[in-house]
């Protein structure tokens, strides 16, 4: 932590599921720019390691805090304007932990669905929300949701996560129309296959795969520019096209 | 056995001879590597690796588990006033770089490509251009911390005879969590050197002992397709920092990548005499003093994302050897000539003079002497009879070869090059192992 008192920090900002691969890789470019974030996970000696990591490279102010962010949502307006106190302000928020599970499970399981739903729809939700009104308020900022590609179409595999990411996709294209007078942004992200400990199990390598570093790239990137609901990378785009426009008499005989 | 390890049949070192299956788990933190370990044993031993730049067996340990460290990839401190730096075993030189050289830092030392890691560097006891001025990278590691499959962690630094033995250790005596460095100032991130073309070997000697006084870095490429009186010419590189220069970091990403294996016909005897006799031409033309950025001097092939595909699908073989003063000169001039005669021409042969700094770990391979690298396109047999061939020559020599670099030398030759590997065995994590371990410990 060398001289980081005297300096102004380029951004303040929050990221919360601060410890996934994605959330690591954004919070170091926003590091190397010298900004200043607030770390939100559950895991405190983690948020530590990540904390000097990121101060070593170039953070001017790094804190953190210890929430399970599925159990505070009700909380969020409070902690929201905790937090941007603690960082005198606030820029960007990211909005980066989710729950992946498996449709088995969910199929079966009414809390493995419940969690599912919790984590990467309705508790985040409420941390979007509560970021935005603070914006809303000063006018200026950005708010930054991860979605996924499997938002785009239900699928037999993983409909459960599917409906949650492609909900909060659309809660988050509605929050940037209603943001559109006050110049403050929100943005979907949805990113495809990510070569992630999340991920490791299926079989990876081809062009389809993306790493962390190359999704924390355009999630850094889309607090500052682009539409509503951004693919990552851009090509999936039109892969989802392709995926939705298949009518479903052919697309129930597949495995997908 | 932890479900955290996931099935494999894609790893393989930088050489890409051995295609094997493993279990390979990508842990993140350093609190997971507890669980990790703990089912490993004798019987079914494991082996921690980083970004795979070993090009043998070193790095394998097939149908064994394996803990691929590159996730481990945070900075823990660095302290611009001192330079002392602390990195997690993941991170890589090239990371490392990005920090260091912007606030006029520079690693102690650095191999050929800046993708290796922390661990890993720890674990080769890594050599580069200026090892007759700076000596290894284990000569500048402050401490460590290491987990024993045992499940103990321990911080070890020099003095301590598990250090010594954990430096050039191959990764066998424990999992290294983190790395603690002195970082050395640099005047600038350029540097200024000269090419000098020499016409034979005997000219090599005499240059390279006059060139490493005046600079910090030297090696020499050597053509090793052409024989008689121009026998092992070459051009020796010699550089220094610049004192004025500004302070830029490279570029992150490598600027070309191999997207696929290049066809078995692309590295030929014909195009390796192409290649060396085009590039002694040019880097002739060229001789004289020159100023450029530390990347494309230190770390030439790192432009080309995955070089290692342009020898094919069937890969290729590296060899090492470091051959002490009094023997060096006519054992270099043998190697070359059975190289020459063997019409195999290496694409890139390497000549460098080590200084006398006496090694840091039990194991490492650098000593006093000159070094050779060399590598061969995976031919097979021929191929394995060339260095079967070099061996021999090596071994009069009495110098050895480079575990780094090796995927099938004898325990004999390995043994007669390492006097000390039976104190270093004593040290060995009994629940790790690799290829290389069972093959030259047998």
């Amino acid at each position: 932590m060398t001289g980081s008192l005297a300096k102004t920090p380029s951004n303040r900002v929050v990221i919360l599921g601060a410890l996934s691969a994605i959330a690591m890789a954004t919070a170091r470019i926003y590091a190397a720019e010298g900004a200043a974030l607030m770390l939100v996970a559950r895991n405190a000696d983690r948020l530590k390691g990540l904390a000097d990591d990121l101060r070593t490279r170039g953070a001017v102010q790094v804190e953190t805090a210890v929430v399970d962010l599925e159990a505070a949502a009700a909380d969020a307006p409070a902690l929201m304007a905790v937090w941007k106190t603690r960082l005198g302000g606030l820029d960007h928020v990211h909005v980066i932990y989710g729950y992946l599970g498996t449709q088995e499970k969910a199929t079966s399981d009414p809390a493995e669905l419940a969690r599912i739903t919790s984590s990467n729809y309705s508790t985040a939700v409420q941390w979007c929300e509560a970021a935005a009104n603070i914006m809303r308020a000063q006018k200026r900022g950005s708010v930054i949701a991860i979605s996924s590609v499997a938002g785009d179409r239900g699928r037999q595999s993983n409909y459960a996560y599917g409906a949650a990411k492609g909900g909060l996709a659309l809660y988050m294209q509605g929050l940037a129309h209603s943001l559109a007078p006050t110049g403050v942004r929100a943005v979907a992200v949805k990113p495809g296959f990510v070569d992630t400990p999340m991920t490791d199990g299926l079989k990876k390598g081809g062009p389809l795969w993306a790493s962390p570093e190359k999704i924390g790239k355009i999630v850094r990137r889309a607090a500052d520019k682009g539409g509503p609901v951004q693919y990552a990378p851009g090509i999936w785009r039109m892969i989802m096209l392709v995926i939705r426009t298949v009518p479903s008499f052919v697309f129930h005989k597949t495995k997908l | 056995m932890s479900t955290r390890f996931h099935p494999s049949d894609t790893l393989a070192s930088w050489g890409r001879v051995v295609k094997a299956r493993h279990l390979v788990a990508r842990p993140r933190f350093p609190d997971e590597i507890g669980e990790l370990i703990s089912g490993f044993s004798p019987d079914a031993p494991g082996l921690a690796v980083g970004l795979r730049r070993s090009y043998g067996d070193s790095n394998l340990n097939p149908e064994g588990h394996i803990i691929d460290m590159t996730g481990l990839d945070r900075m823990i401190s660095f302290d611009r006033e001192t330079g002392l730096i602390c990195a997690e075993a993941g991170v890589s030189f090239s990371q490392a770089l990005q920090l260091l050289a912007p606030a006029g830092w520079f690693l102690p030392t650095s191999p050929g490509t800046r993708f290796v890691t922390m661990g890993g560097a720890v674990a080769n006891d890594i050599h580069g251009k200026n090892h007759h001025a700076a000596g290894t990278f284990g000569a500048s590691v402050t401490r460590l911390k290491l987990w024993r499959t045992d499940g103990v962690a321990q911080e070890v630094g020099p003095g301590d005879p598990l250090f010594h033995a954990t430096v050039g250790g191959l990764g066998l005596t424990g999992i290294i969590e983190w790395v603690e460095f002195r970082a050395v100032r640099i005047p600038s991130t350029e540097v200024e050197g000269e090419d000098t073309p020499f016409e034979n070997v005997s000219e090599y000697f005499d240059i390279a002992a006059e060139k490493k006084d005046r600079y910090e870095h030297t090696m020499a490429w050597v053509d090793c397709a052409t024989g008689g009186s121009h026998l092992g010419r070459g051009i020796l590189s010699s550089a220094n920092w610049y004192q004025h220069g500004g302070l830029t970091a490279h570029r992150e990403e490598p600027r070309r990548k191999m997207p696929i294996d290049a066809p078995s016909f692309a590295i030929n005897s014909l195009t390796v005499r192409a290649f060396n006799s085009i590039r002694h031409e040019l880097k002739t033309m060229r001789a004289g003093p020159y100023r450029q950025h530390y990347e494309p001097f230190l770390y030439p092939l790192d432009a080309i994302g995955g070089w290692n595909r342009l020898y094919g699908a069937r890969g290729f073989y590296q060899y090492q050897c470091v051959l002490p003063p009094d023997t060096a000169r006519d054992g270099v001039v043998e190697l070359l000539k059975t190289i020459v005669a063997s019409g195999q021409g290496s694409t890139l042969a390497v000549l460098k003079d080590f200084g006398p700094n006496p090694p840091v770990g039990l194991m490492s391979f650098p000593r006093e002497g000159t070094t050779l690298a060399l590598d061969f396109r995976n031919q097979g047999e021929a191929t394995l009879k060339l260095m079967a061939d070099l061996d021999q020559i090596v071994a009069s020599a009495g110098g050895r070869l480079y575990p780094a670099k090796d995927g099938r030398i004898s325990a004999a030759l390995f043994q007669s090059g390492f006097p000390k590997w039976q104190e270093f065995r004593e040290h060995v994590d009994p629940g790790l192992s690799s290829a290389f371990w069972r093959r030259v410990s047998a």
